[in-house]
């Protein structure tokens, strides 16, 4: 019976762009310079690559499809190169497939990249999603802003929370953010603001302010993975690991049948609890050391910490405003700023908060080092709350 | 005995003050200030003849026991002038394969004929029973008369030959090409000549010999003449022509000017409702006028059963339904008479629709109709193969069922400031319906501030979105808070 990928693969190298409005470059540019410090990280020559997988979203504004544009803007030689896309949980699916052809045998070194060149449509904000012949002939005429935004009515239906407490509550997940962002020199965003600034914001879509959304942003990051022993052999130290890799998808069921609230991912919660199983993680709340989730928008980034389990059921706010989620607070989220603040170039935010959790765990992380981390926690989300793809990965130290 | 055996009104919930429309113009026209006042009936941006019509015939059917044989649809701004505007209202009310259909128009008086003949279809054995429905959103020029005389709105009624409200006696007709104003196919706005001609020449010279002969054939002496039906937006032009015909004064039915409009089409019918609703009595003789390029007159009698008509689907239960709008940009705006800067938001690429799926999916995406499991029972818009239910996932099990009359609420909704919407913010939500099911859903004609979790709403009928570029219209069904005093259907 099969048991999961735990420490079958390690990380070998990592890059990451500098996240932002990169007017002076593309997505092949983008590419080659998250392609390029993730190879030096490796130590590894291009030939030794055998596959990749490559992650970005709208295709039709970045690169066009299939697996040529990475082939042909790194050079790779020659190799299998598979596209993936799964919203704005496309990086996390490109790690995955490398991972997993590295766990099955199939390779022995697998590259993952994920680039989104978000900046040339002309204006701000995420643009629409097309939707195919159907469901623009009914769907309800929405923004990721407003379709995140659903989860507050709900949240505050449920647990009786009134406007005010909610909104400094996000208010604080947003402040905590931006405080995080102004250390790290690769962020879109590195100003801090204060809870006021939050509060006062123009309203997006009620209640989210333009300070609970997360930046639009340019960027790519890449991973090269390989087996612990390949890495060993390579001279790599402080070996950081995969435990768990899980994807959950929704089938329909929050989206058509009544038993869902709307106040939380029912897929977070599954491929939470599949994670930890596959890492032998049973008390999260202790055994997690440092966590990047899915803040595309601060409400998301609330509910999730419950989905995670990482907060009891209706007890975030209390932990948000105890600061138990600031960096210096028992399990410090988005440390790096996180999609708010880093960016969220849609294909390549499932790898950046793999990049930071790597830094943390090999103890590179500068300004922002956490003390002695062990285990680091990604969610990555893509969709909306009634209709969205989970995935949690987590890796740490190699044992 | 023939007759009108059931009624249903809509009218938009905006009222546009006049006095907002006098204050863009009255700078070129000073005259223009005698008029402003009362207030005229404005479609939502996503309104046209046919989503009111659905509105007016499905509150006519609501309390009809059998469906109609026979649609006919009567409108000078049917948005289709080749496409069946009567089959989207057939197939949006579920009335099924088996009902002919009739697409009605060019003339004023449109409205009225197409209830002669259902009056004459169903006279004839040829059909059971018909629904008459008569809409009008009518395009005017700034500064127009129009502009400020017109409304939007729709009636229907259904005819047949069991317990009928208003028995139909006789009727007259003539075809006389009285070019009072024009619009040419394909052209956007009306061209009018001197109301003073039109008053004398036309109204004056062609309406009373038809209303005189259908008089004489209902048995019936001017004097005898209970209630006189008659829409014009000339001032006294109508009393005037009573009082030409012999028919006394108290007979003249208000035709709402101050707090509707003219209905184009509609008018004569949403006018018939109202007298309907509040002075008909039974035994009581009613005549109904259309005018245009000619004269259509109708007799009817009222019934015993006209005592005991309830008001909350016709056009009393429609004019309480108000809001005041008092921006007169935003008219102009919703009905794309400026060239507004909409944002790049607005310039989607996936407005052409694929007519495969239209089709395939129209009892969905026109009718509401989802489905219902028939191994678990449980309901799911849209339906399947695979039943929606966790615990269940059955294939090949559905069975289609209508949301249209189910009771929902809102479960989750957000005030959207940042997608393109021509009524911004754009609210949605998730909703649910009491007896299962749920989808998200765009609300309309909705306050910013008045949406709360647990609202009750209703399903109306809409345009989902315009195809600028190859001039399709989409339709839907968007949720809509349910207000008290509001004219609702409710299922049979």
């Amino acid at each position: 019976m099969a048991r999961g990928i735990k420490d079958k693969v390690a990380i070998l190298g990592m890059g990451c762009s500098q996240f932002g409005e990169r007017w002076e470059a593309g997505a092949e540019e983008l590419m080659v310079e998250a392609f390029s410090e993730a190879m030096t990280d490796a130590g590894i020559d291009q030939s030794q690559i055998d596959a990749a997988w490559f992650s970005t979203h709208y295709e039709e504004i970045n690169v066009g499809k299939g697996g040529l544009p990475l082939s042909i803007a790194l050079r790779l030689p020659n190799i299998a190169v598979t596209r993936v896309e799964n919203f704005c949980a496309s990086g996390s699916e490109a790690f995955r497939g490398a991972v997993y052809a590295v766990a099955s045998g199939a390779c022995d070194i697998a590259l993952a990249l994920g680039v989104e060149k978000l900046k040339d449509t002309g204006y701000g904000g995420l643009p629409g999603n097309l939707g195919g012949t159907l469901t623009p002939q009914w769907a309800a005429n929405g923004s990721a802003p407003g379709n995140f935004a659903q989860l507050a009515s709900a949240y505050r239906a449920k647990h009786r929370v009134n406007r005010d407490d909610l909104k400094r509550a996000i208010a604080h997940v947003s402040v905590k953010s931006h405080a995080n962002g102004v250390k790290n020199p690769k962020a879109h965003l590195r100003k801090a603001i204060t809870e006021n600034d939050a509060l006062n914001a123009p309203m997006i879509a009620e209640p989210l302010g333009l300070y609970d959304c997360c930046g639009v942003s340019d960027g790519a990051a890449a991973a090269i993975v390989t087996t612990p022993e390949i890495a060993k052999r390579l001279g790599k130290t402080n070996i950081v690991s995969v435990k768990a890799l899980q994807l959950a998808l929704s089938n329909g069921s929050e989206a058509g049948h009544n038993s869902w609230d709307g106040s939380y991912f029912h897929t977070t919660r599954i491929a939470a609890a599949k994670a930890y199983n596959e890492a032998g993680i049973d008390k999260p709340r202790d055994q997690v050391s440092m966590f990047e989730c899915h803040d595309c928008f601060s409400i998301t980034e609330l509910v999730t910490m419950e989905d995670l389990q990482l907060s009891p059921e209706g007890g975030a706010i209390k932990d948000v405003m105890n600061g138990f989620y600031d960096a210096d607070g028992q399990i410090p989220c988005q440390i790096d700023g996180g999609l708010k603040c880093f960016g969220h170039p849609i294909g390549a935010s499932g790898i950046r908060m793999l990049y930071e959790m790597y830094l943390q765990l090999q103890g590179r992380a500068g300004e922002r080092q956490l003390a002695k981390p062990s285990i680091g926690m990604t969610h990555n989300l893509g969709g909306s709350p009634m209709s969205n793809v989970a995935a949690v990965c987590i890796i740490g130290a190699y044992d | 005995m023939v007759g009108i055996t059931g009624f249903g009104g809509y009218l938009p919930r905006l009222r546009l003050a006049r006095k907002a429309i006098v204050a863009a113009h009255v700078w070129a026209d000073p005259g223009l200030q005698g008029k402003a006042k009362g207030e005229r009936t404005m479609c939502n941006w996503d309104e046209d003849a046919v989503t009111m019509a659905v509105e007016a015939a499905r509150n006519c059917l609501a309390a009809a026991s059998s469906p109609p044989d026979v649609v006919a649809f009567a409108s000078t701004s049917a948005p289709f002038a080749d496409r069946q505007n009567a089959g989207v209202i057939a197939t949006a009310l579920s009335l099924g394969d088996d009902v002919a259909s009739i697409d009605v128009g060019s003339s004023q008086r449109a409205g009225v004929s197409a209830l002669l003949q259902g009056i004459a279809g169903v006279r004839s054995g040829l059909y059971r029973s018909a629904l008459v429905v008569a809409s009008d959103k009518r395009r005017t020029k700034a500064a127009s008369a129009g502009e400020l005389a017109y409304g939007d709105g729709a009636a229907a009624v259904t005819i047949g030959e069991r317990n009928p409200l208003l028995e139909f006696v006789a009727a007259h007709s003539s075809t006389i090409d009285f070019v009072d104003h024009f619009r040419a196919s394909g052209e956007e706005f009306d061209y009018g000549w001197e109301e003073r001609w039109i008053r004398d020449e036309g109204l004056a010279k062609i309406v009373p010999p038809v209303v005189t002969k259908a008089l004489q054939k209902a048995g019936l002496k001017p004097s005898q003449l209970d209630h006189f039906v008659m829409p014009s937006t000339i001032g006294r032009a109508v009393a005037g022509i009573a009082r030409q015909i012999g028919i006394p004064d108290k007979a003249v039915r208000d035709n709402l000017d101050a707090v509707c409009g003219e209905t184009g089409v509609a008018h004569p019918l949403v006018m018939l409702l109202h007298a309907l609703e509040t002075s008909i009595e039974p035994g009581q003789t009613v005549l109904l006028v259309g005018f245009g390029q000619g004269c259509d007159a109708a007799v009817f009698r009222a019934t015993d059963a006209v005592a005991g008509v309830a008001g909350d689907r016709g056009i009393v239960a429609a004019l309480a339904n108000r809001l005041e709008e008092t921006n007169y940009q935003k008219y102009l705006a919703f009905n794309e008479l400026i060239t507004l800067d909409k944002g790049m938001r607005a310039e989607r690429d996936d407005y052409k629709t694929a007519l495969t799926v239209t089709y395939r999916k129209r009892d969905m995406l026109l009718g509401l109709v989802g489905g219902r499991c028939t191994q678990c029972g449980t309901l799911q818009f849209p339906r399947s193969d695979i039943c929606v239910n966790p615990q269940c996932k059955a294939m090949h099990t559905q069975e289609p069922f209508s949301f249209r009359d189910e009771p929902a609420s809102v479960l989750t909704w957000s005030a959207d400031y940042l997608t393109y919407t021509a009524n911004p913010p754009s609210h949605y939500g998730m909703i649910t319906f009491d007896n299962g099911g749920r989808f998200m859903s765009d609300f309309t004609d909705v306050d910013v501030g008045e949406v709360e979790v647990g609202m009750a709403v209703r399903m109306m009928f809409r345009v989902k979105s315009y195809d600028h570029l190859r001039r399709f219209v989409r339709y839907f069904w968007k949720a809509v808070p349910i207000r008290a005093g509001a004219a609702q259907s409710k299922a049979a």
